[in-house]
């Protein structure tokens, strides 16, 4: 058979062309890059009319912050979502492929999707790479069956549960939890306890920190609470700023004029002939 | 040795009013010896956006030469450039795809979107998108970057403020990383 000489977009999929040369350097000693990590506090409970999911916002990679304002509550189906902890980038691939086969699914079947759904597709992917795509997740949602709260380990094995941590700043939080929920809490008392559980991941967990996410899902909708508490805000910046008095030095300038943007008037000029 | 290091490499993104600069050392080095000192890792796009690929040059210019081919496709298909919100999305794609065997690659995207909204992006070598309001960085020097931009970023720059800001951003770092250095290249748009 004979390869086409220009490459085609891949069909999907991975693709493992590198992994020899990869390996080879590794051998000789030359370590591949530090792959960017949530390093996260993540939590969800069930409350009364549903289910509350929580996060922090820091990403790092090794021991930099490099986001401080991340989003790590990922929209799964307008009545799942789902928090993402473990390697940024499977966390963010693993949710949006699942939520994609969900939409689909919904177009097929007319249907709201159900929360099982989701964690069957996310389990089922996770345990077919033996835990080397490393996503730890805690999804939620509240569908015709009710609330919904499940935690699935990067091996593709799930629990169900009425609280449920995960991340690095999992102990913090669940300590928290542990000693304050109960049963048929309110949605404020909800949002109160998720908040103190991912706060106590925040502080007491460096891989944690920034500010609140959090998303409430109820029988009727959601309600995304994008940094809902703020508890490190920047304080030290002067106000007025740096000014630079003195000019870098330009060896050379080019200045190339942007196109204007061409605009197509409809139904003008002679429509071209068949 | 990390592999980050045997090249060496710096590149920062700034966001201003309605513009945008990035720039980049003109380094290339094998390990402590520097091979060119005119080394372009920044490369035009279209007209709005702008790439800039930091970490090994070799799969820089492989990852880079995909890239030009699939916005092609793109615009010999859709008859329009790219936005840099969709181009951020095919970058990462073509990163992920690489999960087990990755390209040694850190990038930065960017572009001006609709109604000129700059958009700026960066990404480890596997495409998790870092999406920033204010900057983002890349390459060996990147920490010292993080600490001059976090000091010296100020937000709705003009384009000349902009340009100084950035250009003085990237020497002061350079200047603390012996893999990188000779000046940089710097593009406001």
């Amino acid at each position: 058979m004979s390869k086409s000489v220009i490459e085609t977009p891949p069909k999907g999929g991975f693709s493992f062309d590198l992994c020899k040369r990869n390996e080879m350097l590794a051998k000789k000693g030359v370590n591949p890059p530090s792959f960017r990590k949530t390093g996260t506090t993540i939590v969800g409970l069930i409350f009364q009319d549903g289910v509350i999911l929580g996060a922090d916002t820091r990403a790092t990679e090794g021991p930099i912050v490099c986001d401080k304002n991340c989003e790590k509550i990922h929209y799964m189906a307008p009545n799942i979502y789902c928090c993402g902890a473990g390697t940024a980038a499977d966390t963010e691939a693993v949710t949006d492929m699942v939520s994609s086969q969900l939409q689909l699914h919904r177009y097929h079947t007319g249907r709201e999707s159900r929360v099982v759904t989701a964690l069957t597709l996310l389990k089922r992917h996770l345990f077919n790479y033996q835990g080397y795509v490393s996503a730890a997740l805690v999804l939620g949602g509240v569908d015709v069956t009710g609330p919904h709260l499940h935690t699935i380990y990067p091996h593709g094995s799930t629990d169900t549960l009425p609280f449920a941590t995960m991340g690095s700043g999992s102990l913090a939080a669940m300590a928290v939890f542990e000693s304050n929920y109960r049963e048929g809490l309110t949605r404020d008392e909800g949002i109160k306890l998720v908040t103190e559980a991912i706060c106590s991941g925040i502080f007491n967990d460096l891989g944690s920190g920034s500010n609140v996410d959090i998303c409430v899902i109820t029988k009727g909708g959601k309600e995304y609470l994008r940094n809902h508490l703020q508890p490190n805000p920047r304080t030290y910046t002067s106000s007025k700023g740096y000014s630079f008095p003195k000019k870098t030095e330009v060896l050379l300038t080019k200045i190339t004029p942007l196109k204007e943007k061409v605009e197509i008037i409809e139904g003008g000029g002679d429509v071209m002939e068949e | 040795m990390q592999i980050f290091e045997y090249n060496g490499s710096a590149l920062v993104a700034m966001v201003g009013k309605n513009c945008f600069a990035i720039a980049s050392d003109r380094r290339l080095g094998v390990q402590l010896q520097t091979i060119a000192t005119d080394f372009q890792r920044i490369s035009k796009i279209h007209d709005r956006l702008f790439l800039g690929l930091s970490g090994l040059a070799t799969d820089a210019q492989t990852l880079y030469q995909r890239l030009v081919f699939r916005h092609k496709l793109y615009q010999l298909r859709e008859e329009r450039d790219m936005k840099p919100e969709t181009f951020a999305s095919l970058v990462s794609a073509i990163l992920y795809e690489k999960r087990f065997g990755p390209y040694f690659c850190q990038p930065v995207i960017a572009g001006l979107g609709d109604e000129d909204k700059p958009f700026i992006c960066t990404m480890d070598s596997i495409g998790a998108k870092e999406l920033a309001k204010d900057f983002v960085v890349a390459g060996t020097a990147s920490e010292s970057l993080y600490g001059a931009c976090e000091s010296m970023f100020k937000e709705n720059m003009e384009p000349e403020e902009l340009f100084e800001t950035v250009s003085q951003a990237l020497l002061a770092s350079v200047d603390r990383d012996c893999l990188s250095g000779w000046g940089g290249h710097v593009y406001v748009v």
